[in-house]
């Protein structure tokens, strides 16, 4: 049941959107270097997932991973020290936005590489399945990544080989600057899945509830050992591609534009009863308090040693 | 011929609107490149489009306008598909830009230019030709991180077949595009991506720069610096310093890694005697290594001093500002190389 989640969703999901925001502010002050790209809007897809995932099950993530590493149980301190390149990075400020990443929560990293996901998630899920391990792999990837070669080739194996592995598609309408609907002969993803003799289910990826049921079927089934399922989530992305981007392609037609995934579970969870709008206010508040902090001690954080430029290149 | 000052990326842009308009079966082809495909209100009231990108830089801004979305050609992010077709069209009639919009992406890119692009001519007895420019970029120098910064032109240097191109400033990108789109090969024309804010003196005719030929950006007498792309500045400015102490520096730009210049740089070192070899690749296997062997091999008689290359580390190009900073080859690191070959020289001048 969503209910016994709420709380944690709820919390996660505000710490993904202050983080955001945060982010977007700081970027503008010229705080951080190169290039970012935020996940504000599509909180409800790594929630929704990461709510039935355990520390020891794997993900993949993208180049907008910031969401699924908060999501993941990453540190956050850590995270916002690594975007803005300091020390006390998770990556020692080494990796950047790009390459978010803590192996030891299970987050494999945020990729530079669009599709560069795929092959790796089903590589965790192989550890899985050959050690008999109960663990799953979750691959995040962007519309813009299913039309790589990699989708296939991903897919294909993991299919092939009955991994524990769920493919999670978040559809947010545009890769990069270019709409889904024409890099796409295909009208959704979801239903290239029975090429690969998996199932592909669609949902509304604003929706943290539809995102959850579908995600613990696919687990069901991975733990099975019937193997992988292709799930695409239908959303949004608040900002642009990157911090910068004039974002000329959207338009007031787009599916989901005015749509809040956060204000959405807040409603739906006051009027059930899973959360009173005190617990809401108390968890907003405590988020932006985790937030704040994490600002203040990536600020704080010293630039890495020089040194570090020479180090962790080999074991 | 007029001068006014342009961008490294105007120029670009501007010999890629030329060669459009002078033959017909030039296109561009990657991702984003015009951006906003099937997006109405990017449809202009003479049917002619906006683009909402041109290019994640902006360098192709204003092409699909004039050329249209047919030969301004927006791909899924699918680099092995597109690049297979740009293959594919230019041994069959088209002469295209296909655009990697970083190096670091040539992962997926890479098979079509290696096995497919560069063998063809060889393995069909020379009964076929790929006129493709492959438009990338490469450096460290903006936060990009490790998958974003990367120099790998002497990566595509290692293939035969392949030409690759490394234009330094505005004026040499716009001649050696307008070259590489010229050539019936596969040219790989880099861009440092921190050169396209550079301004210099641009014609605004049609004219190209001789592939395969190197610059001599200053001559000098006592040291030949030979350098890539942006590397070209970095030792101009060593030029500048040591020219303080009297020492005369010879500077050469490369302008074309493969196949290099190697005349130019040969007679460069007879007359100076030492060389240092600036590239901001990785230190192994590079142009700069290349460059020191052939050299060695034949003029090594004529060296006082053994050659020095500075490159960036044997590490992935870091994140963090400062150590960025530390990764690129900058004067300081060449004069600290260039102090140890310079030093009975300046005992004896100075």
């Amino acid at each position: 049941m969503i209910k016994e989640k709420t709380l944690w969703i709820y919390q996660k999901m505000n710490e993904i959107r202050f983080f955001e925001e945060e982010v977007h502010r700081t970027f503008g002050k010229g705080l951080i270097p190169g290039f970012v790209h935020l996940y504000a809007g599509e909180e409800a897809v790594a929630t929704g997932v990461m709510a039935l995932l355990n520390d020891e099950d794997y993900i993949t993530s993208t180049h907008r991973g910031h969401g699924h590493a908060i999501a993941k149980g990453c540190d956050i301190k850590g995270m916002m020290a690594e975007i803005m390149g300091k020390r006390d990075g998770l990556g020692g400020g080494k990796g950047g936005s790009m390459h978010v990443a803590d192996i030891d929560k299970g987050m494999l990293g945020a990729n530079g590489i669009v599709g560069g996901g795929f092959g790796i998630a089903a590589g965790a899920a192989l550890t899985s399945k050959t050690l008999g391990l109960d663990h799953v792999a979750v691959c995040f990837f962007g519309d813009g990544a299913s039309n790589e070669g990699t989708f296939h080739e991903g897919l294909n194996l993991a299919s092939i080989l009955d991994l524990p592995v769920i493919f999670v598609c978040e559809n947010n309408q545009f890769g990069e600057g270019t709409p889904f609907r024409y890099a796409s002969a295909s009208e959704t993803v979801a239903e290239r899945a029975p090429a690969y003799n998996m199932p592909g289910i669609r949902v509304d990826g604003m929706d943290v509830e539809a995102v959850y049921e579908a995600t613990k079927t696919a687990i069901e089934r991975a733990k099975a050992g019937k193997g992988p399922t292709l799930i695409e989530c239908d959303t949004y992305r608040h900002y642009g591609h990157f911090e910068g981007d004039e974002q000329k392609y959207k338009t007031d037609n787009d599916p989901n534009k005015d749509r809040d995934p956060i204000t959405e579970f807040r409603e739906k969870a006051i009027k059930n009863q899973w959360m009173t709008e005190k617990q809401a206010v108390e968890i907003e508040e405590n988020a932006k308090k985790t937030i704040d902090e994490a600002v203040a001690f990536a600020e704080e954080s010293p630039l890495p040693d020089i040194s570090t430029l020479y180090t962790d290149i080999f074991a | 011929m007029t001068e006014r000052k342009v961008t490294f990326m105007t120029a670009i842009n501007e010999a890629m609107a030329q060669s459009m308009r002078k033959d017909e079966t030039v296109i561009l082809i990657g991702t984003d490149v015009a951006g906003g495909a099937e997006v109405d209100h990017l449809v202009q009231d003479d049917g002619r489009y906006d683009d909402a990108f041109g290019g994640v830089f902006g360098l192709s801004k204003g092409l699909v306008t004039e050329f249209g979305r047919e030969r301004v050609i927006d791909t899924p992010i699918a680099e092995h598909g597109y690049f297979s077709a740009a293959v594919g069209a230019a041994a069959t009639g088209l002469r295209p830009i296909a655009e990697l919009m970083f190096n670091d992406f040539v992962g997926f890119a890479l098979d079509p230019i290696l096995n497919q692009g560069a063998k063809m001519r060889y393995m069909f007895g020379g009964k076929a030709k790929i006129p493709l420019t492959v438009r990338t970029v490469h450096g460290a120098g903006a936060g990009a991180a490790a998958q974003h910064s990367q120099t790998l032109y002497g990566l595509f240097g290692a293939i035969p077949g392949v030409k690759v191109v490394v234009p330094s400033n505005p004026y040499d990108a716009k001649g050696l595009m307008l070259a590489a789109i010229e050539d019936d090969n596969v040219v790989v024309f880099s861009e440092d991506k921190m050169l396209y804010g550079m301004k210099g003196d641009v014609p605004e005719e049609y004219y190209t720069i001789e592939i395969g030929k190197a610059n001599v950006v200053r001559e000098g007498s006592d040291l030949t610096i030979v350098a890539i792309g942006k590397m070209v500045q970095v030792a101009e400015e060593v030029a500048d310093r040591l020219g303080g102490d009297g020492v005369k520096v010879e500077v050469i730009d490369l302008r074309t890694i493969s196949p290099w210049d190697q005349e130019t740089v040969i007679e460069s070192v007879k007359k100076t005697g030492r060389l240092i070899v600036i590239d901001e690749s990785n230190p192994h296997n590079n142009t700069a290594t290349d460059v020191a062997s052939v050299v060695a091999d034949k003029a090594f008689d004529y060296l006082d001093g053994p050659i020095k290359t500075v490159c960036a580390p044997n590490t992935p190009v870091p994140f963090a500002a400062n150590l960025e900073k530390a990764y690129i080859p900058d004067a300081d690191k060449v004069l600290r190389v260039a102090e140890e070959l310079i030093s009975d020289l300046k005992i004896g001048t100075i």
